[in-house]
This record gives structure tokens, C-alpha cells and sequence, in this order.
């Protein structure tokens, strides 16, 4: 279980998070939406123990988050990929930190590649890569580190319409086949509705929880699940609640 | 709280714009834009043999005295002279030999040092002060200083050499390790490493091909330093075999040595290169 308790996260006079209190169960998909400057990101990087709250705590399984570390696999934006390291040394990454022999290494590794679609690329480098593969690489390469908790701060902001179509229905399926708990910031709040079992909003200025909702559609879901009612009322609701946080253009 | 944009004010009946005639896109000298090859062919061929043929021309017509300017057969017969002599092959080996150890202990201090400067805030704030003040010292000031420590051996040479290069080659290999990403390191440490592994495993590997290009600009230095510290005194090397060929108004053989010279520094760069090319291949 992922706890925070009153985390609160200043910039000098800025507040960024004010006071969130989250409670996330193991194996939960939780999708964080708000407006742009509601603190989404920064809270993603507390939670990878990037940066430290200025109050309050986070507890992984009860124990402190003072850093980062393999328990909390991060996938950024941008991917990140190692570029001097071809496909399969990227995702073998963290194994080669660990006392594992080659072949529990590359067993592991063949696992990932093929679970994310990457086996036949396993030699390719990442500028041969396009920006899809080059994320599916990233989430590999946390996954192989068997995290409590995936954390993916707009892994999918980048990419066109179908590779966003596909990435989604890859990460729901690495979802359910490994289990691990999802925390995952966007600000497509239909790709929040789609993946998240829940869906938190965030309020600027300071950032805080502004709700807190839990998605009631069928766990079996894919792309013909976006058409349904109780989706598009879904959806509605919580632009209407990250609308209604977000400061417009005032004339 | 939503704030909807007001209907805003209509734009005013402003005459339109001029417009300008669209320009026409240049073919040889468009910005960035490559360039057909046959302009690429006879643009590098007049680069190499414009300056030539006005040498052979000049030399023919007589218009320059010979200790002024030789000839290019005099030239090629000077070198050929020396290669025979073998002074040439002994020369180029102890001129060489300096920037092998002068330039190469400048590497080995520049590199771990750029590697902290760059890598490390403490790093940056405890060094680039005093090296970045260094830079600007001459190193051909300190050939009086050297020689004063350290005697007019080989020592205050290969001294000199590393003056020359050691700062410049560290405040470059800075640069290039702080253009390592900051997400890189940040996805490392989520991944498990620790700060040791994410020099070794991302900031270096990262860094590699930009560093092999800053050795590659400052062997250049190098050569220039070399000639310099041959000047001074010494019996072998081609800066002495320049400063002797002065005494005797040999100026063919100096244009020979200067040849030499820039056939060897091209070798040198062509090789890093290449090396860089080959660690480089992701880039």
C-alpha cells in the first residue's frame, strides 16, 4: 500500500501540493488529471522520492520513501531511454545492477521484450526507435525491476492518436498480467477514465485533491468500452471538475 | 470559477498587409540546406587547389625571391632530403613524443576533472573558479617560469604542452557531461543505481563521443604548444629543425616541415574521428 499523509510540497513562496492525503491498495490503477501548475508531475516526483516533500510523509508498505529506488519504477514523458545502449540493455538495465547469473538476466529480460512487443527490436538503438517504442522500452526497463508501484508521469503525452490507442491497451494488460499497483499522471482525462480503476483530480493553486472518484465500468474494457454511457458520463463529470479548477484565459 | 473568454473586441478595419514577393530559395548557399554534389565537388577542389596553383604560379613567375618563397619542387625536394637524411623520421618521433606525454598527461588530468566539474555542482563550484582563471594565462608566458623550474630539458617541454592543453581540454569535457540529461540520471537512480554506477554506467558512456571530440580539438593545441617548446631549445623535433632552417634562410625546408606538420595533424584528427564515430554510433 502507497500512503501519503498531509504531503505538502513548497518552491520558496510557491505552493505546489498543499496537504494530499491518499491512501493507493496494492495492485489499484489510479490516474491523477488536473490542469496544468496543479502539482501532477511534482507529486509523481515525490512519490519516485526524486524530491521530498517539505511536510508530511509517504509510506510505501509502511516503510518511509526518503529516495528513489527499484520499488517505484518511474516512466517519464520523454522516456528517457539510455541512447548508447541498444533495447535490450536498456531494459536490462537495473538487472545488471543485481547479483543475477546471464542467463537469469536474459530470462527476465526476453520476458519484458516480448510482453511489450520489443523482441524483435531487442538489438536496435533508440534512434532507430519510433517515439511508441521508444516508451514501450521505458516501461520495460522499470518493469524488469518488479516495482510495488509503477509510476508513469504522461507517458503517452506525446504520442499520435492510434500509438496513444495502442500504448493504453499494452498498459492495461501489463496491468492485469503483473499485478503491480499504476500510478499514472495525464491530462487526458479520457485516457484516465479508460485505464484508472480511480480517478483523482487535482485543483491548482495550491494543489490539493479536488476529487476523488471511482470508475464503475466493467473490468474487461477496450477501446469500444470509450463509446459506452456510463464512460461518456464518466468522462464528463471530471472535465467538468477539471474545468471548473482550472483558470482560464480572463479577458 | 471558470473564466470564459468575453466576446472580444472586433479587430479594427486596418488596410491589409503588404505583402512581399516570396524570395527566391538560393541553391548553393541556402541556409543549412544541403547542396547538389557537383557544387559540393568543385567547391572542395577549388578550396584545395586555388591556394596551390597561386603558389606554383607566384614561384614560376619569378615575382618572389626564393628564400621568400619556394618553390613547391624545392619544397618536395627539401623533405625528401630529410626523409633520407632520416632526420625527418627522428624529428617527427621526439616531436610526437611530447604530445604523446605532455598532451597525454593532460588528458588524464583534464578528464577526471571535467568529469566532476561537469557532474558535480561541489565539483563545479570548488574548480571552475581558478581553472576558468587559468585559461586565460598564456602558456607560451610560462616558458620562462618553466625553464627557471625546471631547467631547459625535455621536463619544461612536455610542461609546456600540459599547460597549454589541460585547461581548456577540462572546461570542454565540462560542457560535455553537462549536457548529459538530467532525466537519464533521475530514471538511473529509480532503476536501483547508485551514484558511482550512474558515472560509470550513464554520465561517462553519455559523454564518451563529446569528450573524444574535445581531445580531437585540443591535439591541435597540442601541435602548436610542441612547436613553440622546440623553439626554445632543444636537438630534435620540428619546431628545432623550423628555428634551424631559419639560420641557414632554408625556407623550403621549413614549408617542408610545416607540410609535415599539418599532414600529421590531419592523420590525428581523421583517427579520432573516426574512433568517435565508432563509440559515437548511437548519437
Amino acid at each position: 500500500m502507497l500512503s501519503l499523509s498531509s504531503v505538502s510540497r513548497r518552491y520558496g513562496a510557491f505552493t505546489a501540493l498543499s496537504d494530499i492525503s491518499l491512501d493507493v491498495p496494492d495492485g489499484q490503477f489510479l490516474c491523477l488529471v488536473g490542469a496544468s501548475g496543479s502539482g501532477k508531475s511534482t507529486l509523481l516526483s515525490l512519490l519516485a522520492g526524486l524530491s521530498m516533500p517539505t511536510s508530511g510523509t509517504i509510506l510505501l508498505d509502511e516503510s518511509p520513501v526518503v529516495g528513489p529506488g527499484p520499488d517505484r519504477g518511474l516512466v517519464f514523458q520523454s522516456g528517457a531511454v539510455y541512447p548508447f545502449r541498444t533495447v535490450e540493455r536498456n531494459v536490462g538495465f537495473g538487472l545488471e545492477l543485481l547479483d543475477l547469473s546471464r542467463a537469469e538476466r536474459r530470462r527476465r529480460v526476453d520476458w519484458y521484450l516480448a510482453e511489450t512487443g520489443l523482441t524483435g527490436l531487442r538489438r536496435q538503438l533508440p534512434k532507430q526507435l519510433s517515439g511508441g517504442q521508444r516508451q514501450r522500452v521505458a516501461i520495460a526497463r522499470a518493469l524488469a525491476c518488479e516495482p510495488s508501484v509503477l509510476l508513469l508521469d504522461e507517458p503517452f503525452g506525446a504520442l499520435d492518436v492510434q500509438t496513444k490507442e495502442d500504448m493504453q491497451l499494452l498498459i492495461r494488460r501489463i496491468w492485469q498480467d503483473t499485478g503491480t499497483t499504476v500510478v499514472m499522471v495525464t491530462h487526458d482525462v479520457e485516457e484516465a477514465v479508460f485505464l484508472g480503476q480511480r480517478v483523482v483530480v487535482l485543483a491548482c493553486d495550491p494543489g490539493r485533491v479536488a476529487a476523488d472518484l471511482t470508475v464503475n465500468l466493467p473490468a474487461d474494457r477496450d477501446l469500444s468500452s470509450k463509446r459506452l454511457p456510463e464512460f461518456l458520463a464518466l468522462r464528463a463529470q471530471v472535465e467538468d471538475q477539471v474545468r471548473a479548477f482550472h483558470h482560464g484565459i480572463s479577458a | 470559477m471558470t473564466t470564459v473568454v468575453d466576446t472580444p473586441p472586433a479587430r479594427p478595419d486596418w488596410p491589409a498587409l503588404p505583402r512581399r514577393k516570396p524570395a527566391r530559395r538560393a541553391k548553393v548557399w541556402a541556409i543549412r540546406a544541403p547542396i547538389p554534389r557537383p557544387a559540393r565537388v568543385a567547391l572542395i577542389a577549388c578550396s584545395v587547389l586555388v591556394p596551390l596553383v597561386a603558389w606554383v604560379a607566384v614561384s614560376a613567375a619569378g615575382a618572389v625571391p626564393e628564400q621568400f618563397l619556394p618553390s613547391p619542387q624545392a619544397v618536395w625536394a627539401a623533405g625528401l632530403d630529410m626523409s633520407r637524411a632520416g632526420t625527418l623520421a627522428t624529428d617527427i618521433w621526439a616531436s610526437l613524443q611530447r604530445i604523446l606525454i605532455g598532451f597525454g598527461l593532460a588528458i588524464v588530468v583534464s578528464v577526471p576533472l571535467g568529469l566532476l566539474m561537469g557532474g558535480f555542482r561541489a565539483g563545479q563550484a570548488l574548480f571552475e573558479p581558478v581553472v576558468g582563471l587559468l585559461r586565460y594565462l598564456p602558456a607560451s608566458a610560462f616558458i620562462p617560469l618553466l625553464t627557471i623550474w625546471l631547467g631547459i630539458g625535455e621536463p619544461s617541454k612536455v610542461m609546456l604542452l600540459f599547460i597549454g592543453t589541460v585547461f581548456f581540454n577540462t572546461l570542454m569535457t565540462a560542457d560535455v557531461v553537462r549536457q548529459v540529461p538530467t532525466a537519464l540520471v533521475d530514471v538511473s537512480y529509480t532503476l536501483g543505481a547508485r551514484r558511482g554506477e550512474v558515472v560509470r554506467k550513464v554520465v561517462v558512456p553519455h559523454a564518451l563521443p563529446g569528450m573524444i571530440d574535445c581531445v580531437r580539438v585540443n591535439a591541435a593545441a597540442a601541435w602548436n604548444f610542441v612547436v613553440v617548446a622546440e623553439l626554445i631549445n632543444s636537438e630534435e623535433g620540428l619546431g628545432y629543425r623550423i628555428a634551424r632552417s631559419q639560420r641557414f634562410l632554408a625556407s623550403d625546408r621549413i614549408f617542408a616541415i610545416l607540410v609535415v606538420i599539418a599532414v600529421i595533424g590531419l592523420a590525428i584528427d581523421i583517427v579520432l574521428r573516426l574512433l568517435r564515430d565508432r563509440i559515437g554510433r548511437w548519437v
